[in-house]
């Protein structure tokens, strides 16, 4: 409380040397905001077309684009020291080894699971 | 080095009388940190690790997702129709505008903004404190209708709302535990009134007292923790607009055949054991949602009132003829087989069906995982910034020293960024 007025005294001096703070802009804030409620909108409009198979992707595609907008503005990573954004990128290698690898493994055991039921009729005819 | 003399030199005085003995850097800085900037960066990096193990931890529950949703793709798109749009979206743009504030908040704290920053971690924390509210009702409303994890799981169309004494009577509760899951909502909301009970206690002793710094910190405390029942009310009102073409069918079926359905399953199954009779009871039900026009049809108009006086025990006829057009109409659906000697081999169909307990419950399980520890992180991201807004009340942040802010801001946005992908995933498959 007591350096309060002081800091902001000499904040000219502090801003030429030993100042790292980088504040962001308000109207980029904003922006970022604007265009993530935007792509929510778009994300529960496109639910009422049907899409196929491809709904699924195109709602990832959608979430990845806000995952990336957050990222880059709201957790500052585009303007950060770049060992940050490898850290963190580095740990979505890990999770795409993780489920690939489980699913596919799931994929090639899934009667481990269940039997699927479109496949138990003719199973359940021969049993009789 | 020209970083550290600036920084020193700027904060002298502050360091010694604040701090007492004779080092020459700021109350703020660590001693094993050269610059202030070096622990920023150690700091920023310390909670990017953080936030890695949060993703590999998150990342297990998307592949439970990925693979069940992978094996049973129906089970997925019948079961997400319980989930309230709305409520979902709502409650997304409740944390995007949180994510906003706190991004924003982060700016002040390094702009030396300090009533705007305590201004906007309060709304932070009161966007929080909404998205648990909505989320609340949520959870209360799902609790009520039996859509729980497999075990527990009781929902059945006929009767979406069932009494705790059918619970007790159908499903085989404790008493207790019927109690709770009827009346949900009052058990979630206790503690959170507690908190807010608590805040303006604090507040009034705080301002008799004279406190000004605890007052201070109180006031915008306080409004975060009412605005708990705000989210609350939003909810409710956005769950009683979306359930209402839902209810009117509740209404006009249900209440006439609820009670009758529980003594259907309970005299005709009651003998041949616990589990039987609730599976059975499920299957019929959920013949009952699709038929539940058509089985008005048979009998006319008529059917209500013969419903009705069924209910009556004595009148073992017409309870008859009731029990005879139901088991009519499950056969004719053709997805139910009521002999039970038939039932090993018709196992598979009634399985297809989307809403068994055991499929239905799966979908369940993973959602409340899912979300549970989601709100889980809302609660410790509530913790947390309560702390700084009492930090910042004090106004230890300055252009050096934003640190804290930071990085719980970071924190923050990959709980924003967790339920970006949780939102399409669970309320928006088709």
């Amino acid at each position: 409380m007591s350096d309060h007025g002081h800091s902001t005294a000499d904040s000219h001096d502090g801003h030429a040397e030993g100042d790292f703070a980088h504040p962001l802009p308000l109207p980029m804030l904003f922006g970022v905001f604007g265009a993530l409620v935007f792509l929510t909108i778009v994300t529960v409009a496109q639910a009422n077309y049907d899409l196929g198979s491809f709904d699924i992707a195109v709602v990832m595609f959608i979430a990845t684009i806000k995952a990336v907008l957050v990222g880059l503005f709201f957790m500052h990573l585009a303007f950060d020291k770049p060992f940050n954004l490898i850290v963190f990128l580095s740990s979505f290698v890990f999770v795409a080894l993780f489920v690939i690898i489980t699913l596919s493994d799931a994929n090639m055991t899934s009667e481990a699971f269940e039997n699927n039921p479109n496949d138990a009729p003719p199973a359940a005819a021969a049993e009789m | 080095m020209a970083t550290i003399d600036s920084v020193t030199t700027s904060t002298d005085a502050h360091a010694d009388d604040s701090h007492g003995h004779d080092h020459d850097h700021p109350s703020w800085l660590a001693h094993h940190f050269d610059t202030p900037e070096q622990q920023f960066d150690s700091g920023k990096l310390g909670i990017w690790l953080f936030l890695v193990t949060e993703i590999l931890f998150f990342s297990g529950m998307f592949c439970a997702y990925a693979i069940f949703r992978m094996l049973r793709p129906e089970v997925f798109e019948g079961c997400s129709q319980f989930l309230n749009t709305k409520l979902g979206a709502i409650n997304t743009g409740v944390l995007l505008f949180s994510s906003l504030t706190m991004a924003w908040a982060v700016r002040c704290s390094q702009t030396e903004e300090h009533k705007k920053l305590v201004a906007l971690i309060a709304t932070t924390l009161s966007c929080a404190m909404v998205f648990l509210g909505v989320k609340s009702i949520e959870y209360s409303h799902k609790w009520g209708m039996g859509l729980l994890p497999p075990g527990s799981y009781f929902y059945s169309a006929a009767n979406e709302h069932p009494t705790a004494q059918q619970l007790v009577e159908i499903h085989g509760f404790s008493e207790s535990m019927a109690y709770f899951l009827t009346n949900s909502l009052y058990f979630i909301c206790a503690p959170f009134a507690l908190v807010a009970v608590a805040v303006l206690v604090w507040l009034i002793v705080a301002k008799v007292s004279g406190n000004a710094f605890q007052y201070a910190c109180a006031k915008p405390l306080l409004v975060v923790a009412l605005s708990f029942f705000g989210g609350v009310g939003l909810g409710m009102i956005l769950e009683s607009g979306g359930e209402h073409h839902e209810g009117e069918h509740v209404a006009a079926a249900g209440d006439h055949s609820d009670a009758e359905h529980g003594e259907h399953s309970g005299d005709d199954h009651g003998d041949s054991g616990h589990s039987h009779s609730i599976a059975s009871d499920h299957s019929e039900a959920s013949a009952d949602e699709d038929g539940a026009t058509m089985v008005e049809s048979p009998l006319g108009d008529d059917y209500a009132a013969v419903k009705l006086l069924a209910e009556n025990e004595t009148n073992t006829g017409l309870k008859d003829l009731v029990a005879a057009e139901r088991t009519q109409q499950s056969i004719a659906t053709g997805k139910v087989l009521t002999d039970p000697a038939a039932s090993d081999v018709g196992i598979s169909t009634v399985e297809s069906e989307v809403n068994t307990p055991r499929q239905a419950g799966v979908f369940f399980g993973i959602y409340y995982c899912m979300t549970g520890v989601h709100a889980i992180h809302i609660l410790a991201g509530i913790g947390v910034l309560v702390w700084l807004l009492i930090r910042a009340v004090r106004q230890d942040f300055n252009r050096q020293y934003f640190g804290p802010v930071d990085y719980v801001g970071l924190y923050w946005h990959l709980v924003d960024l967790i339920w970006i992908y949780l939102f399409p995933l669970l309320y928006l498959i088709r």
